[in-house]
Parts: structure tokens; C-alpha cells; sequence
């Protein structure tokens, strides 16, 4: 039997960090770059007789991640103890929420992958808050112990085994993210831990009724390790299925550096961590008045503008998918229409291509790497008005991204305005049937092939400036007299 | 007179400093006297704070002749070891600590430092609080006063003793299952637990976090009424802490017991109750019925239940509470070659065995598997008892029982028997539990000269009420306070 006779069954188990000023139980800043340990106190290091006090920005942002995923806000919810030994857990125990989370249910729509796809409604089973514990650094004659993170607020969000395949996990990944940065819960960011994921995988026969057993992989802190992490273990499953063996219920762990898998030595997962109520924190009560008014000032979210993109600007669903998946790249498409641009999906396919190459070749972010979003509307405009030619605009469009100067006078510049008066044209293409006397009297016999060599020498005689458009019709019009 | 400074009660001490009788300074150095006489017996203190004691009082003085005294310009006190105090090591009468000095001050220390009061010194406990009889110290154990080979009580028994001792003229203890009420019954003095809330805990190491309450020993209800409301209030720091505005403590202290409805529980005198004991807590009912209090016998069904209810949830806490010495960051450390090694090895030198027979019940408590028939079920509990005293206080204000059911024990008598030694907790454990407030006073002596506790307890946040019975009973002077033989 091959690989195709199976389905992989994957649920993501999300942790990123909520971007609060300060860390979740005490008032040491949140953000990263100090030295170590600079950003510590009593509270976060556990001293003996401390006692957390909820951040209520850490919560309001959660909430705020709740709704946008379609969750069910919890009036009451429970802040737990998790215990487990580790240097860079101060207390001894991360305070969690367990049995009574903050946001419960949800889900999260994954746009079409390409056109004409079925959108994937993926479920969430919860999401709530945590905080962060520190960092241990290991050198050769001593394990040292950073505490700046810990304490840092985070939201766990939970799916539901729905996701099918790695890349439906990656573009769930994607998705949460945009999500996430829309509702500026969180800045995305990787490399800081601003996004951890763990994963639970199990195959099954296609249409098996019953999941298979489910390993779970740790330690993965970027949408390429998850994907690459996932192919890895359902192909592992399936070849041990295969060979008659059986998958075991156990914990794996992510090596970035041998691009695989392997299983975690029991002591390195403890799996009694003696949860119960945090009696230093009572429930966190959440009124209607305060989801009301979170509700009130949120932004629009990606799938709606997905929608309203496909409905008012007609782009397909895969070209608002794409467009959405970064909340800076929905905003600059947006800003370009601003200039007075007719044809949207000329401008989405520019930000598609144009844009989004600019910005993956830099590895810059789009405010660095792109023109201001206007001066590409603006560069767009020329093309509608036919001053330049689409060409000439991507010639245009590399040199305002190295010197930052504006379209018209990056086109004057570099002399890209293509010539539409109908004079100079007619001249040319005058001068061009006089002197083809032969040619021309092979067209008007009808060898039609012979319109573009008139053209290509009509362009030349102009210097390449022509507007292709107003050329053909009175190369048409003049050959045809 | 000198010599007799220390002896005074802080309402007199705060009279005689106002009027300037004698300076703040006198007053402490009579105290540091007393401790050089006397503490090398009992052994109240852990760490003895002369230099910044005098320092504190003598801006005391500054303050008193400037006209601006506070509440508490140049009261001595002892602190029970347990709370932290900025550039003062604070051990919790443990190994784990014994070198540990926090850099920040316990919310409760801050507002008595505003307060004026003058901190004499850091006093001894069982370990990390956990004890009835303050022999569970790394630091040795402490003495009563009243008699030296029996226990003062625990877990604050170092506060007790120190303020039976005329060491100080009141103290900091704190109380999760009796740890006041028991230590101020063996002791001779008085001592309040507070409602849970009504202090802040922040800075006050924690032992079963829902049960902890900070509350005062003093030599009087009503230096008891007056250190309470400098204690009580709102703290940002602490998320549990009551809003409630705090009451003028000692203005409760009218005297007028008028109309006043005392409940007896009926489970509270059964057997194995020192006939002594019962005795003078019935005398005392009488005397509370000539004042113009009526007394009401009421039932507690569940109060047998209490004890192993209390085992289980400030176990639980206490094992998750306890983690944080690790060897890591703070405190003793014995090294290893691996992390885990390091812990094992910390953990077992630097808790003594009371301190990990708790853990140990704490975390089985928790394990999968046996939370729902333990931890759930003692919480289960917990809410049955709260609405037993819920049904009590509608029959009555105030509910007297003994504080324990015997006078202070043998030293010894009980280390070797934990459940015996559990039992002294049976008559306070309730009050933790269902978060009311608790006053302990003596009401009589045994034959043997060992003081014996009437404790009333109230409807939560009716600290004025009981403070107010209290008082009124030591006004009415039946029980004479007992120097203690030293
Ligand atoms: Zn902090």
C-alpha cells in the first residue's frame, strides 16, 4: 500500500507572545534586546513572599485574539498552577489556565490556496494565558539562567486536529499570524520565541473512521521547521505502519540542525504537572460591557478584507489571499488604489510581484524595501494613462526602490514617458510607408503577418517612447488608406 | 524604670512617648535589654536588629519632637521571620534561607515602617510556618515564657513568647491554620487572624497562600485593635486584598456588649478537651452573660471534617509554593553535576522534615489521579464549613470556643506523633478555612500556671466585634495578665 492510501491528522498547539509594555504578573518591561537579567524583579524571579498581579493589557489583547478567531469569551476563567522543575522557571511552577481558559471554541478560515479552491475552516479548540518562563544559556564552564522573558505574556491557541497536511498547517500558521498582527496582539516575530509551536501528528487509512496514535513534536519556532517537521513524522508513521510495526504514544523533538525529529528521553518531559487554581489570583471576570468595547475597536480583520477586496475591488480569492496574508502588504495595495487606479487587479498583481520580490530579495521589510505605497500607486497611474508602458514602469519602479524619489520624477529622469501625441506618431509612421514602398504593398495584398515589422520600426524610430496602444491604430488606420 | 518600659502595653508606651515621659530610644534599649536578659532562654529571636532597631528609633524621637508622630513613632515589635525585610536576612527558620537577604520590604513592613514603629528583631517560627509548637526551626526551638519546658505554641510562637517576655510591646505573626490564635493561647497574649483579604500577604513567605492571613500579638485587645489598623488595607500588590475601607480599630473598643449574641459551637467541647480548658472557657461564657452578652448554643456539623480538609489543601499550596527553592537564584544550593541532581540535593539539606512530609502530602494531593479524591473533595469541604458559619452567624455575632484544646505542651512531647501534633490545630483550623476573622485572649491559667485561650471568632470583616468582646472581657478584669517566670 503507498503513501497515498493515508491521511495525516494535525493540530497546532500556538504560543506567541501578546506585545504589552509589560510582562503579565509584574511591571518589568516586556521588550527584548536588554542585557541579561536587566529586566527583572522580585515578582519575576520568584523571590520568596511575591504574589502576581494581572496585567490587564495582556488580557484585553487576548480577548482581542479570542474574537478575531470567532471564540467564545469566557465571563469567568481560572488562572492554574502547571509545576514542573527548570532553572528558568522561578517559581517552580508556571502560572497557566487550564480547565477554565479565557477564550473557548472559534475557529479560523484559511484562504483559498489557489483559484477556485475550497476555503478550509479549521476549528480551535481554546486559547489562553500564560506566561513566559526565562532562558537558560549554556557555555562551556557554566549553565547561566536569563530571566528577562520570564514572566513575559503569552496566549496558547489550540486547534483542533483538523489540519490535513503540512502545508494546510503552514498556511494555518500563516493565517493565525496575519490574524494576530491585524489585531496587533502580537508582532509575529520568530526569532525572539514571538511564535513557538507544538505539534500533534497521527495518520490514519483514508477513510478510517478512528485517528491513529499521536506523537507530538516540540521545539519548533519557525513555519518551515513545522512544515518540514511534519512531512518528516507522517512519513515516519506511515513507513513503520507499513513495515507492521505501531506508532507510540510519545513526545519528539525537533533537531533545526539534522532537520529531524526524535523522540525526547522520558526525563526530559515530566507529564504530571499537578495543575490546580492559582489561589493568588482570583477568577478574571470579563464583563459584556468590556468584550463590547473591545468588539467596538477592532480593525478589520484579514478574512473580512479578503471579502470586501473580492467583492468591491474584484480581485479573485487567491489574489486577495495573498494580498492579506500580511496586514503592511493589504495596507500598501490599499494606499496605491489612493492614487486613482482603475484597474485593481493590475495593482494587486504589481504588489504581488513587484512588491513582494523586492521585499523577499532585500529580506528587508516593505517599508524599507518598497517605494512609498502612493509613489507605486502614482507609477500605476502613468501605465492607466498610457505615459508609460508597463515595462518601462518595472524599470521605474527597481530605480525608485534604491534612490526613494517619487514616480514622475523617477520617469522623467530616466526619459520612460512614451510618446501618445498622435502627431509625432502619424509622422513616423509615414515615414516608415514611404520608405517600406514594398513591403507595404505586400500587406495591403494581404500578408497581415507584416503589421508587427511596421510596428517594430515605427517603436524604433521613436526611440522605444511610443505608446504601443495609439501606434497600432494609426500604423492600422495609415496602412489601410 | 528603665528596666519597666519594656513591660508596658503599646497604648501606654504611645502615651508616655507623646507626653515625654521617656524617648523612643529608652524604650528600645529597655527592650534590647531584656532580650540580652532573657532571649539566650527562650530563644524568641532568629536575628536580633539592635543597630537599625536604635537607628529607627531615634528618628522616632525626631519625628515625636517634631510634632509629627505617627501611629506607631517608636513602638518596638518583633517580625516574625517570615516576613521579608529589605537589607535584613529573613530565613523563615529554614536552612534554605539562612543567609537569604531580600531586597525589597513585605508590604506590611512598609506601612509600619511609615507608621514609626521600630522593628527590635526578626523572630523565630516553625519552619516556613509549618508547626504548632515552634520546634520545627533550623534556628533551635523556642521556650514558653511561662514555663520553659513547654512549648509557646506555634507556628508563630517566637512573636508570642517575645511579647509574653516583655521582649517587645507587640509582634507580626502570621496565621494559616492557627498559627496567632495557638502561640498567643500558650503564650498568655492576645492575637488576631484577621479576615483572609483584609491584609496584604505580598512579602510575607508564603506557606498555603488561600489560607495565609498576617495578624498582631499584643500584650492587650486593645494594642491589638491598634496595630491591626495600621496593618489592615488595600494593596495593589496583592490581587486577593479587600478594597474595603479599614475601620477605626480601637474606637470599636466601646465596652458595650449590650444585645450581643454569642454562639457555642456544641462540637467544640467533646472529648479530649482538657477539663481545665473547658472549664475556663465556660466561666468566661458567664462572665460574658453578667457584662449583657447572651450566649446561644449553636452546631458546626461539619467541623470534623476540618483537620483533614486543611492537611489537603495547605498541603497542595504549600507544594507548589515551596518549589521556588531550587538552589537556583537565591538561597542554599548544593551542587551537583546535573540540574536535577543539584535540586535533589538542595531540597534534602535545606528543608527540614516537617517541611517535606508536607510536601510530599501536597504534590500526592495533586497527582493524577487522586486530585479529584482529595484536592476536590477537600475544597468541597471547605465550602461546607464556610456555610456552616454562614447558618451560625444568623443566630449570632460572635462565636467563643477554646483556642486549643489543652494548655502548651511538653517540648517533645509531640515530634515524634505528627497526627498528635495536628491536633492542636482542631479548634483554629475552621476559621482559616471559611476566611473569618479569629481573636485569641487568655481567660485563666491551669493548675500548673500555663495560660489558657478563649478564642471569638466573627462573620467576615467583624474584626470591630470581636476585638470589641474581647476587650470588654479584659476590662472586666476576671483574668489578671501573668508576668511570665523568667
Ligand atoms: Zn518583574
Amino acid at each position: 500500500m503507498s503513501a497515498d492510501a493515508y491521511e495525516a491528522i494535525i493540530g497546532l498547539e500556538v504560543h506567541t507572545h501578546l506585545m504589552t509594555r509589560s510582562k503579565l504578573f509584574c511591571g518589568c518591561s516586556a521588550s527584548f534586546g536588554a542585557g541579561p537579567n536587566e529586566n527583572v524583579c522580585p515578582v519575576c524571579m520568584g523571590m520568596p513572599g511575591v504574589l502576581p498581579v494581572l496585567n490587564r493589557h495582556a488580557v484585553e489583547l487576548a480577548i482581542r485574539a479570542g474574537l478575531a478567531t470567532h471564540c467564545e469569551i469566557a465571563p469567568r476563567s481560572v488562572f492554574d498552577r502547571k509545576s514542573y522543575f527548570y532553572p528558568d522557571l522561578p517559581k517552580g511552577y508556571q502560572i497557566s489556565q487550564y480547565e477554565l481558559p479565557l477564550c473557548k471554541g472559534g475557529y479560523i478560515e484559511l484562504p483559498a490556496h489557489s483559484d477556485g479552491a475550497e476555503p478550509r475552516r479549521i476549528r480551535l479548540t481554546r486559547i489562553h494565558m500564560e506566561e513566559d518562563a526565562g532562558k537558560n544559556i549554556h557555555e562551556s564552564d557554566a549553565s547561566l539562567v536569563d530571566f528577562n522573558r520570564s514572566g513575559v505574556p503569552l496566549v496558547e491557541i489550540v486547534s483542533e486536529p483538523d489540519l490535513r497536511s503540512a502545508g494546510e498547517a503552514g498556511a494555518y500558521l500563516r493565517e493565525l499570524r496575519s490574524i494576530l498582527r491585524y489585531i496587533e496582539a502580537t508582532d509575529g516575530k520568530m526569532e525572539e520565541g514571538g511564535l513557538r509551536c507544538d505539534v500533534n501528528v497521527s495518520v490514519r487509512k483514508k477513510g478510517a473512521a478512528e485517528f491513529g496514535v499521536k506523537t507530538e513534536i516540540k521545539n519548533l519556532n519557525s513555519f518551515r521547521f513545522v512544515e518540514k517537521a511534519i512531512e518528516h513524522e507522517v512519513s515516519r508513521q506511515i513507513e513503520l505502519l507499513e513495515a507492521g510495526g505501531r506508532v507510540a504514544q510519545e513526545t519528539h523533538l525537533w533537531d533545526p540542525v539534522r532537520e529531524q525529529t526524535r523522540p525526547m528521553r522520558s526525563k526530559e518531559f515530566a507529564n504530571d504537572y499537578r495543575y490546580f487554581p492559582e489561589p493568588d489570583l482570583p477568577p478574571l471576570s470579563v464583563t459584556p460591557d468590556l468584550i463590547e468595547a473591545i468588539k467596538t475597536a477592532m480593525p478589520e480583520l484579514p478574512a473580512d478584507q479578503r471579502a470586501r477586496f473580492v467583492r468591491e475591488l474584484g480581485l479573485t480569492a487567491y489574489e486577495a489571499g495573498v494580498l492579506t496574508q500580511d496586514r503592511e502588504v493589504a495596507a500598501y495595495f490599499e494606499t496605491m488604489l489612493a492614487a486613482g487606479l482603475k484597474n485593481h487587479r493590475t495593482a494587486a498583481n504589481w504588489v504581488m510581484t513587484e512588491v513582494l520580490r523586492v521585499v523577499n530579495d532585500t529580506g528587508q521589510p516593505l517599508a524599507d524595501a518598497a517605494p512609498l505605497a502612493i509613489e507605486s500607486g502614482e507609477l500605476l497611474k502613468l501605465v492607466e494613462t498610457g505615459a508609460i508602458s508597463l515595462n518601462a514602469a518595472k524599470t521605474a519602479f527597481a530605480a525608485m526602490c534604491k534612490s526613494g524619489q517619487g514616480a514622475e520624477t523617477t520617469v522623467t529622469a530616466l526619459g520612460l514617458a512614451q510618446v501618445s501625441d498622435e502627431g509625432a506618431i502619424v509622422a513616423a509612421c509615414d515615414r516608415v510607408i514611404a520608405a517600406e514602398a514594398a513591403k507595404v504593398a505586400e500587406y495591403r495584398a494581404g500578408r497581415d503577418k507584416l503589421f508587427g515589422f511596421f510596428v517594430g520600426l515605427v517603436m524604433k524610430a521613436m526611440g522605444g517612447k511610443a505608446n504601443p496602444k495609439v501606434v497600432n491604430e494609426i500604423l492600422k488606420r495609415r496602412l489601410a488608406a | 524604670m528603665n528596666s519597666e518600659l519594656n513591660r508596658m502595653t503599646i497604648a501606654e508606651a504611645r502615651d508616655g512617648l507623646a507626653r515625654r515621659d521617656f524617648s523612643a530610644l529608652e524604650l528600645t534599649r529597655a527592650c534590647l535589654d531584656q532580650i540580652k536578659l532573657v532571649d539566650p532562654k527562650i530563644n524568641a529571636f532568629i536575628t536580633v536588629c539592635a543597630r537599625e532597631a536604635l537607628e529607627q528609633a531615634a528618628a522616632a524621637d525626631r519625628q515625636i519632637a517634631a510634632g509629627d508622630a505617627s501611629a506607631l513613632s517608636g513602638i518596638p515589635l518583633a517580625i516574625k521571620d517570615i516576613y521579608a525585610t529589605r537589607g535584613v536576612r529573613t530565613t523563615c527558620a529554614s536552612k534554605m534561607l539562612e543567609n537569604f537577604v531580600p531586597p525589597f520590604d513585605a508590604t506590611v513592613i512598609g506601612k509600619l515602617r511609615a507608621a514609626g514603629a521600630v522593628f527590635i528583631g526578626k523572630a523565630n517560627m516553625d519552619e516556613f510556618a509549618m508547626g504548632s509548637s515552634t520546634e520545627n526551626s533550623a534556628f533551635g526551638a523556642t521556650r514558653n515564657p511561662h514555663n520553659m519546658e513547654r512549648v509557646p505554641g506555634g507556628s508563630s510562637g517566637g512573636s508570642a513568647a517575645a511579647v509574653a517576655a516583655d521582649e517587645c510591646l507587640g509582634a507580626l505573626g502570621t496565621d494559616t491554620g492557627g498559627s496567632i490564635r495557638l502561640p498567643a493561647a500558650f503564650c498568655g497574649v492576645a492575637g488576631i487572624k484577621p479576615t483572609y483579604s483584609r491584609v496584604s500577604r505580598y512579602g510575607v513567605i508564603a506557606y498555603a497562600s488561600s489560607l495565609d492571613q498576617v495578624g498582631p500579638f499584643a500584650k492587650t485587645v486593645r494594642d491589638a485593635a491598634i496595630l491591626l489598623g495600621a496593618l489592615a488595607g488595600h494593596d495593589p500588590h496583592d490581587s486577593t486584598c479587600s478594597a474595603r475601607p479599614v475601620p477605626d480599630y480601637e474606637a470599636a473598643l466601646n465596652g458595650d456588649l449590650r444585645g450581643m449574641r454569642i454562639g457555642v459551637p456544641k462540637e467544640y467541647f467533646v472529648a479530649g478537651i482538657d477539663p481545665e480548658v473547658e472549664r475556663a472557657v465556660r466561666d468566661a461564657l458567664a462572665t460574658y452573660e453578667r457584662l449583657g452578652a447572651r450566649t446561644v448554643e449553636i452546631s458546626l456539623p461539619h467541623t470534623e471534617f476540618a483537620t483533614a480538609a486543611y492537611y489537603i489543601v495547605a498541603t497542595a499550596e504549600a507544594s507548589a509554593n515551596l518549589s521556588r527553592y531550587d538552589g537556583i537564584r537565591y538561597g542554599l544550593r548544593v551542587t551537583a553535576d546535573n540540574t536535577g541532581e543539584l535540586y535533589n540535593r538542595t531540597r534534602a539539606a535545606g528543608f527540614g522534615a516537617e517541611v517535606k512530609r508536607r510536601i510530599m502530602l501536597g504534590t500526592f494531593v495533586l497527582s493524577a489521579g487522586y486530585y479529584d479524591a482529595y484536592y476536590l473533595k477537600g475544597q468541597k469541604v471547605r465550602t461546607l464549613i464556610r456555610r456552616d458559619f454562614e447558618r451560625a452567624f444568623e443566630q449570632c455575632d460572635v462565636i467563643a470556643t477554646p483556642v486549643a484544646p489543652t494548655t502548651a505542651f511538653k517540648i517533645g512531647e509531640k515530634m515524634a506523633d505528627p497526627l498528635q501534633m495536628y491536633l492542636s490545630d482542631i479548634f483554629t483550623i475552621s476559621v482559616n478555612l471559611a476566611g473569618l476573622p479569629g481573636l485569641s485572649l487568655p481567660c485563666g491559667f491551669d493548675r500548673e500556671g500555663l495560660p489558657i485561650g478563649l478564642q471569638l471568632i466573627g462573620a467576615p470583616f467583624a474584626e470591630e466585634t470581636i476585638l470589641r468582646a474581647g476587650d470588654a472581657f479584659e476590662r472586666a478584669g476576671v483574668v489578671k495578665r501573668r508576668a511570665a517566670i523568667l
